[in-house]
């Protein structure tokens, strides 16, 4: 790695003296985000006391690019790492550096890179940094684009964890065909084709004393994309072959994942219906990792991704050692002038879905389910098993009424299956209401409210309350396009423990000036899952100042 | 670690055009039928264009691109202007983004970045962010996040492109 680095050093060092008198000097680009938060004790929160007093997280990409060479690096540094992140990044350092070279036809990467195949079910490699996630590959990556409609890529690295690297070595092949740019007879097709597939394999020596673990393991997957005017199905199916490993408790089962969905559009109206299996296919580059750690593939959750603070209070994770989900969701505006529409039109979605277990029986009457060291269970493949993992029906409606008033309703029930989600004993039921209203006062000025409400159904067992009922008010006031001020009041009323029903203040103030953007947040913040892009972290509750600056250049 | 920040520096001297004023970088998004083009072929006949970062279940992003959407006609009658709306959505959203725009009648040019290669190349932080590019494909201005009103001052400026004045901010 300090090779490689000096390498790539080197080589940025000698293409700026080079270029300095050059015609094309290139560009530099980069953005930098710092946080940090002075913490205050708060026992009545469980805002544990933070002995640094402050802990910060940062980083900063700066890329050179020119005509077909690019080059770039990203320092990271966690002094200490913020709560909720994991303690593993404590330190700072250079994270991410690749060179690059792209001239349509091949590309070719060195050092770390980021890529996908297909929809992820084999391979995804992605940063969330809010989230402090980063499974990053160092090594190599070559794209080629031969023409007619084909693209290829093939790939070879180990996987980032934290300030290091996976054990595992990862090797993956990936292939497009857009068959109408390819065959004479499909040019001219209303129909668009698109088929794809995907090889992934992954290293690992067996230092097991116990088991003969597989050192190579090895996946395949296949997808299929077919358009033809507003219609859009797609589906991909992957397979692994047996990969025992702490996630899915040493079991010698092959994995098998299937997504599809199916979408009709036209102005006005939207509507998808999406299905997945997942059965055993938990995909690490470290068989011991456990977490949001060294994972290879990506597994997407078929539910809506809720952004309302109450209503992003309990969301779903996927299930990587198995379940079925199905998910429907529709977008339509009522026209202008129509009954529902209004002087301006109104918007309406709905969404539901639904996540359920797998059916998993026996191997062997000896044998129980998921026993290690066997093949663990067996599964009919389209008999959904008995425990439900998670239910939303939720509907926004979306109006304008007038020049200066908008405003938005949404209805959620939801059930939670805390056991599976968590794992922690419990399974909730909630409804939630959302409003929200926008006056605009001016053409600069603004004044934007939420009202939002948790309703936590009774159970005579604690664990199926969690903290109750919530109660969320919020007020922004905004100056176009430079200033913002909020005030929140996030109230616990319906806690359980009646000494814990607590109002959590919240003011946040911020500037704005291009991209560039410093926020401030003082008050107190409710422990919690925070999620972005569908995987999450668990953030304990903490009390104080915040502040975020942000830019790019 | 010294030789890093040598050679950072010489970088950073050397190289004095940053990326205000710089071409739309290059990187493979895919159209909505799932087609791959590069993102340095965008252009607009000679007018600005907007390019704007958003996703599907990001509020501040759609609540800024119904605010535009509802100027839309005038702003490109006015201007020539286009906007290219890029969704950030990964695989658990990406197939959702065309219905969605259908659903809420959005003209917008749209496209997939659900690798986020091109969202890297434009040093993107977070979602809404939104650039301006002249019609020299050059971007002028950017900014990131969403106030009611931003609309009105991005069109101002769209006008000052439109009218051959230059962006001093």
């Amino acid at each position: 790695m300090n090779n490689l680095r000096k390498k790539v050093l080197g080589g940025l060092f000698l293409f700026s003296s080079s270029f300095a008198f050059a015609q094309n000097p290139g560009q530099i680009s980069g953005n930098f985000q710092v946080d940090f938060q002075v913490y205050q004790p708060d026992s009545l929160i469980g805002a544990e006391e933070v002995p640094e007093g402050l802990l910060m997280n940062g980083f900063a990409n700066v890329n050179y690019t020119r005509d077909e060479f690019s080059a770039g690096l990203r320092y990271e540094s966690y002094l200490n790492p913020m709560l909720g992140f994991d303690t593993r990044y404590k330190g700072s350092g250079i994270t991410y550096r690749y060179a690059s070279y792209d001239n349509g036809f091949i590309k070719a990467t060195i050092g770390n890179f980021y890529d996908q195949f297909g929809s992820g079910l084999l391979l995804r490699a992605y940063e969330e940094r809010n989230l402090g996630y980063d499974n990053a590959f160092d090594g190599f990556h070559i794209a080629v684009n031969p023409g007619k409609g084909v693209r290829l890529k093939a790939l070879i690295g180990k996987q980032r964890a934290f300030f290091d690297y996976s054990n595992g070595i990862v090797r993956g092949f990936d292939g497009e065909w857009v068959l109408n740019e390819g065959l004479k007879s499909m040019e001219t097709s209303a129909t668009t084709v698109i088929v794809g597939g995907s090889f992934v394999s992954k290293f690992q020596a067996d230092q097991d004393p116990f088991y003969k673990l597989p050192e190579n393991v090895a996946a395949g997957s296949g997808r299929l994309n077919i358009i033809r005017g507003g219609f859009d199905f797609f589906t991909e199916y992957a397979y692994k072959i047996n990969d025992p490993s702490a996630a899915n408790g040493f079991i010698y089962k092959p994995g098998e994942a299937l997504l599809v969905t199916a979408s009709y559009s036209r102005k006005g109206m939207g509507i998808i219906l999406g299905a997945k299996r997942i059965d055993n296919m938990d995909f690490r580059s470290d068989r011991t990792a456990t977490g949001n750690v060294l994972l290879i593939n990506y597994l997407p959750a078929l539910t809506k991704q809720h952004t309302y603070t109450i209503a992003a209070f309990y969301p779903y994770a996927t299930q990587p050692n198995g379940e079925l989900g199905v998910q429907g969701e529709l977008f339509y505006t009522f026209k202008k002038g129509s009954f529902l529409g209004g002087k301006y039109g109104t918007k309406l979605s709905v969404n539901l879905s639904a996540a359920q277990s797998i059916e998993r029986s026996p191997i062997h009457d000896t044998i129980a389910v998921g026993e290690s060291g066997t093949l663990g269970y067996e599964s009919e493949f389209l008999t959904p098993g008995e425990t439900v993992y998670f239910r939303d029906f939720n509907f926004t409606l979306t109006k304008k009424f007038s020049k200066k008033w908008k405003g938005s309703f949404m209805y959620m029930n939801q059930s939670y299956n805390k056991a599976v989600i968590e794992g922690k004993p419990g399974f909730l039921k909630n409804q939630i209401l959302v409003a929200e209203a926008q006056y605009k006062i001016n053409t600069r000025h603004s004044i934007r409210m939420e009202a939002q409400g948790l309703f936590m159904e009774d159970d005579a067992n604690p664990d199926n309350v969690d903290f109750g009922s919530w109660a969320l008010g919020l007020v922004e006031y905004t100056v176009a396009p430079h200033y913002f001020v909020a005030v929140q009041d996030l109230y616990n009323y319906g806690n359980p423990d009646k000494t814990r029903r607590i109002h959590y203040f919240l003011a946040s103030a911020g500037y704005v000036k291009g991209s560039s953007r410093i926020a401030l947040n003082y008050g107190k913040q409710r422990a919690g899952i925070f999620c972005v892009g569908g995987i999450c972290r668990e953030v304990p509750a903490s009390s104080g100042l915040s502040v975020s600056i942000t830019s790019s250049f | 670690m010294k030789t890093l920040f040598t050679s950072l520096a010489i970088l950073a001297f050397s190289a004095t055009c940053f990326a205000q004023n710089s071409p739309v970088p290059s990187a493979d998004i895919k159209t909505l039928d799932g087609k791959t083009v590069n993102t340095s072929s965008f252009e607009n006949d000679g007018k600005p264009y907007v390019i704007s970062f958003w996703a599907t279940w990001c509020k501040p992003c759609i609540r800024e691109l119904t605010a535009i959407a509802e100027n839309y006609e005038d702003w490109q009658e006015e201007t020539g202007m286009k906007l290219i709306a890029v969704s950030i959505d990964d695989a658990r959203n990406s197939r959702k983004v065309m219905p969605f725009i259908n659903g809420m009648g959005w003209d917008y040019e749209v496209y997939l970045d659900a690798n986020q290669d091109f969202k890297r190349k434009m040093n993107v932080n977070g979602v809404p962010h939104t650039f301006l590019v002249d019609g020299n494909n050059k971007i002028v201005w950017s900014h990131n996040s969403y106030a009611a009103g931003d609309e009105y001052h991005l069109y101002e400026l769209i006008e000052k492109l439109s009218n051959g004045e230059s962006i001093d901010e």
